[in-house]
Order: structure tokens, then C-alpha cells, then sequence
């Protein structure tokens, strides 16, 4: 894509996103806000699965921790301070992510997916079967965090087209803080171990401390989606950890495109559109869903994120830009 | 003769009930260009591997300038100064010349946790990466997809991920292994312009290459050192030209049966 086009089409899709509040129902705008939320989670994942090599079946732990956290830190008849109840999410998630990262990175392959998912059910069954987040009934967060700061209020939460432009910031936010941190030496080198690890071992490089420091900075961000899922929506259940969560997220990353954050965004945003219109047809949505999936996988490799250039090479007469990398 | 930059002393290890090196000493130092030979299965990639840090030794010391560094992680070896490059083409299949050798600068000044730079501007890097590239002779070719090279070029490639990371030891195996006439003259010279600036321990079947190169060469039969010399003494050697059946150690015409086709792809 040249740099001309792909500006173009940064302006077109932030402009529809700032569009959506006055185009359609609340319904819709709490729909792409949590696609949004789900966009997030999504690109933390695809640090660790697309960018590092290290395919996590247990992402949804951080996501969820992050939600309780928010839960637990709002009294029943208030809210919670946001500069409060934001940084202790996101740091609990990345707390977690880094206990059990150290943990987990010891093991490869096929082993760290089923460590990685042994983890997160773990903590699940911590949430559902103690009292301590109110077990399977899970906690209402009867407030929106309060974004007041030494008496002065820039934005209120409870007002849901300021939350759904609260949330787009921040989902702009993570895309271009990730891109910045893929381009720098910190992502170069987690791009390497991807690529080969016993040899960036040899060239000098301490890759376990480079994995880790990945996937807590996944963790963390995964909290950020967990924290906003969790304002969003007023409630919190220990579903939101569950093996399914780990799954959808890593399902969306592989529709998007591994290794790719935009495609990992349109992966969330794949996955929520197909749920809405399958389960607007038919209460057995999972199935065709399923099918649809599979058929995307199988057709198209490389995920979503590579549609445009096969479309422009499948086109006569357009250029082949040479943007391949598979 | 300076002080041995890399020495190993008395290493021996042992992988369950076979010992694959036992006892073997050897010492490098700067300047010297330091043979291994042996037939398969001698034991010379164990003993480059206990060297590089990928092996822990079973028993014996390695001392590197002095200083113990047998409990030392590879990548720790790797930063002190002891580069290897692999026998089978080990680099970034999809990362082009350029990259591969920035990756490999970057090591030895990694600055993990500056998160927000530019890789791509870091001068410092390239300028080394772009050295090792113009060393090896893969100009022109910097921005090709690794992947893409030819066998040889990979080979090329190989060695100036090594010499991009600065290292003053290289432990090289086989960088010759499958390597057209052509390519393998250009390896030879630069082997030979290496040798004034770094200590090199070269594993190589090209017997040839070996007796133009190197200044001390080791034997080694069955996990343990046979003899260790200057050239003209291990051509005239008895006991080497035993264990090596009768083929004439160091002539040009006979048939290397030990140089085996390398297909050196693998992907990582």
C-alpha cells in the first residue's frame, strides 16, 4: 500500500469510527464500542501469537483479572476514581502476566499452549468457586469510574457516547503505541525469536527475558480491554476468563491475520459482526459460524488482512506491490 | 605468540553411555587460525558446541581470557566476544540481508528497554551490519529476502551475521560446506583476511582450505584429540593418515569422502 493510500485510509476509518455515535441506535454504538474493547485484546494477543511466536491459550486470565479488579475497587454506592481503578487494572493483569509468564516460558510449543490454558482455568476457578469476586454470580460495577481530578471532570463515563469515544481513544492508543514499540529494537528482537530463537540465542540475545517482558506487556494490555469491558458493561463473571474467551480472542487473531494489528482489529471486528448476523438467523449460530471460520482459515491464509493485496494481485492490470512476506 | 584468547581444558562430555568428547584441550589465539579435523562423528561440532556455550561439558574448564566462563549461557558467550556460525545455514529466512545483520549488531548493544526507538535508524548498527556485508561480499544483495539467496550466499550471509555482532573468537563450522569453487575461494580469502584480527577455530572438511589456512591443526578420532600441530606435522603424520584410512591427508586430488552434500535449508 503506498503511503498516500494508506493515509487515506487512516482518515476513512477514523472518521467513521467518530461517526458512529451519530449514525446509528445505542445499541450500535455499544456493539462497535465493544468490538473496540475486543480490538484491544485482540492486538495484545497478536504481540505474543503473531509477533513472538508464543501462541497463548490462556489470554482471557489477564482480561478477566483486569475486570475484577475494577469490581472489587468500586464501593457499592459510588464510583471508583478512573486514575485509580485504570492503572491498579492494568497493573494486576500485568502482575499476573509476569508470575505466570515466568512460569509458562520455560515450556514450547504445544506444551505452552496447554500451560498457558492450565493457568487461566486455574485463576477461572479461583473467581467461581470462591466468594472472593461473589463466585459464579460474578459482581455488578453498579458505577462507571469517576474521571474527576482535583475537583475538575474532563469527561463523564456514565454518558455512553462519551465512554464509546473514551474507549476509541484508547484503542487508537494501543494500535499506535504497538506499532511504535514493533518498529523499535524492543520488537525487532521479539520478531527474531519468532523467526529463530536458538539462533538470536547465540547471536547474544537473553530471549526468555525478551518473551517474558512480551507477554507481560500483553498481559497488561489484555487488562486494559478487560478494565473497559468491564466499565462497559457494568458487570463481571468469572465467563469472562474462561477457556471460550482465550479461544474467540485467538479465533479472531488467526481470522485477522497473524503478525498484523490491523488484521488482528478486523479479526475482532470479523468475529463480532458474524456472531450478530448468525445469531439474528438462527439460534444454532455457532454452527455456520464455525463453518464460516474454518473456510476462512483454509482460503484464505495470511487472514483477512491480506484480502487487499490478493484482490489487487487478482485484478489484471494493477501492480503487484510486492508485499508479500509469507 | 600472544596469551590464548579461548582455551579449552580437558573438556569431556558424555551424552548418556557415549562420550562424544573426551579430554579434548585446545587453545586459540589472536592472529592464529586454529583447524579441527576428524572424520564424522569425531566429535568436532560437540567440542564447537561446549566452546559456544549451546553444550554444558560433563568436566573440564573454559577459560576465556583468562576468566572461567564454563558455566556461562551461550548468549552471555555470545556478548563477551565468542561468536559461531552454524554448519547448516541458521538465519532469518524472511528477514532480508540487511536486517539479519542489523539483528546481529544489536545484540552486543541490545538497549532492551528502549521500546519506542526506530531499529531501522539506529546508525551505529547499520554501518556494522553494512561492514559485515561488504566483508563477506554479499553487496548488492542487502536487501534480498534471505530466504531468497542461494545456498552459498546463505553461507556468506552465516558468516557476517558473526562478524556483524563484533566477536574477537569465531567458531565457524563448515563454512565451505556446499559451496561452489568460486564461493569457496572468496570464503578462503576472507578467512585468511579474518585470521590477522580475530581468534578463529575453523571446523572444515575442505582439506585443501584447511592446509592454506591454518596455523595449528587438530585431530580428532572418536571423541578424543589424536594429534595437534603445525600443518607440515600433521601431514606427516602416521597415526592421522591411519585414521583416515589411507587417503592422503592435505592432497588436492583426492576425493574429499567426508564432504557430504548439505542441503542447508531449514527454516525457522
Amino acid at each position: 500500500m503506498s503511503g498516500h493510500a494508506a493515509r487515506f485510509g487512516a482518515l476513512a476509518l477514523c472518521s467513521a469510527l467518530l461517526a458512529v455515535p451519530w449514525l446509528g441506535s445505542a445499541f450500535y454504538t455499544e456493539l462497535v464500542a465493544k468490538t473496540l474493547v475486543l480490538s484491544i485484546f485482540a492486538m495484545s494477543l497478536d504481540l505474543l501469537v503473531g509477533f513472538s511466536g508464543l501462541v497463548s491459550f490462556g489470554h482471557a486470565a489477564f482480561f478477566g483479572v483486569a475486570a475484577y479488579v475494577l469490581a472489587l475497587l468500586t464501593p457499592k454506592f459510588e464510583p471508583a476514581s478512573l486514575w485509580i481503578a485504570l492503572p491498579a487494572s492494568i497493573a494486576a493483569a500485568g502482575l499476573a502476566a509476569l508470575v505466570i509468564g515466568f512460569l509458562v516460558l520455560h515450556t514450547r510449543g504445544v506444551y505452552f499452549i496447554m500451560v498457558t490454558l492450565a493457568f487461566a482455568q486455574m485463576i477461572y476457578f479461583v473467581f467461581h468457586d470462591t466468594e472472593i469476586g461473589g463466585g459464579s454470580d460474578g459482581l455488578y460495577v453498579n458505577f462507571k469510574p469517576d474521571a474527576s481530578l482535583f475537583g475538575f471532570k474532563p469527561f463523564d463515563l456514565a454518558d455512553s457516547v462519551q465512554l464509546y469515544y473514551f474507549i476509541m481513544a484508547l484503542a487508537l492508543i494501543t494500535y499506535a503505541v504497538l506499532t511504535r514499540v514493533l518498529r523499535s529494537s524492543f520488537g525487532r528482537t521479539l520478531m527474531g525469536i519468532r523467526s529463530n530463537e536458538h539462533r538470536m540465542r547465540s547471536l547474544g540475545y537473553p530471549t526468555f527475558r525478551y518473551k517474558l517482558a512480551a507477554f507481560t506487556v500483553a498481559g497488561a494490555l489484555a487488562g486494559l480491554a478487560g478494565f473497559l469491558y468491564a466499565v462497559l458493561y457494568g458487570f463481571v463473571t468469572p465467563e469472562l476468563m474462561a477457556w471460550h474467551q482465550s479461544g474467540n480472542v485467538l479465533l479472531m487473531v488467526i481470522l485477522g491475520g497473524m503478525g498484523n494489528l490491523l488484521g488482528a482489529a478486523t479479526g475482532a471486528f470479523a468475529f463480532v459482526g458474524m456472531q450478530e448476523v448468525f445469531s439474528n438467523l438462527t439460534k444454532h449460530w455457532q454452527l455456520p459460524m464455525g463453518v464460516l471460520i474454518v473456510a476462512a482459515v483454509l482460503g484464505l491464509p495470511g487472514g483477512l488482512a491480506r484480502l487487499p493485496a490478493r484482490i489487487r494481485r487478482a485484478v489484471p492490470g494493477t501492480r503487484d506491490d510486492g508485499e508479500r512476506n509469507e | 605468540m600472544s596469551d590464548p584468547v579461548l582455551v579449552a581444558d580437558r573438556l569431556t562430555r558424555r551424552f548418556g553411555g557415549l562420550t562424544a568428547n573426551q579430554d579434548v584441550s585446545l587453545a586459540l589465539e589472536q592472529g592464529r587460525l586454529h583447524a579441527l579435523l576428524g572424520p564424522n562423528g569425531a566429535g568436532k561440532s560437540t567440542c564447537l558446541n561446549l566452546l559456544s556455550g549451546e553444550l554444558a561439558p560433563s568436566a573440564g574448564r573454559i577459560l576465556f581470557g583468562g576468566r572461567d566462563i564454563t558455566g556461562l549461557d551461550a548468549h552471555r558467550r555470545s556478548r563477551a566476544g565468542i561468536g559461531r556460525s552454524f554448519q547448516r545455514s541458521n538465519i532469518f529466512h524472511r528477514f532480508t540481508v540487511l536486517e539479519n545483520c542489523r539483528l546481529a549488531a544489536q545484540a552486543r548493544a541490545p538497549r532492551p528497554w528502549r521500546v519506542f526507538n526506530d531499529a531501522s535508524r539506529r546508525l551505529d548498527l547499520l554501518q556494522r551490519a553494512h561492514a559485515a556485508i561488504e566483508q563477506v561480499g554479499l553487496i548488492g544483495r542487502a536487501d534480498r529476502v534471505a530466504g531468497a539467496l542461494s545456498h552459498g550466499e546463505q553461507r556468506q550471509l552465516e558468516i557476517a551475521m558473526v562478524l556483524a555482532t563484533d566477536a574477537r573468537v569465531l567458531l565457524l563450522d563448515e563454512p565451505l560446506a556446499g559451496m561452489g569453487s568460486d564461493e569457496s575461494m572468496q570464503m578462503v580469502e576472507l578467512l585468511r583476511k579474518l585470521r590477522a584480527t580475530h581468534a578463529i577455530l575453523l571446523v572444515e572438511h575442505d582439506m585443501s582450505a584447511v592446509f592454506e589456512l591454518a596455523d595449528v591443526i587438530t585431530v580428532m578420532v572418536d571423541g578424543q584429540v589424536l594429534e595437534s600441530g603445525p600443518p607440515e606435522q600433521i601431514r606427516g603424520s602416521a597415526a592421522v593418515r591411519l585414521a583416515y584410512l589411507g587417503h592422503d591427508i592435505g592432497d588436492d586430488a583426492a576425493p574429499d569422502v567426508h564432504a557430504q552434500p548439505r542441503s542447508g535449508v531449514r527454516d525457522g
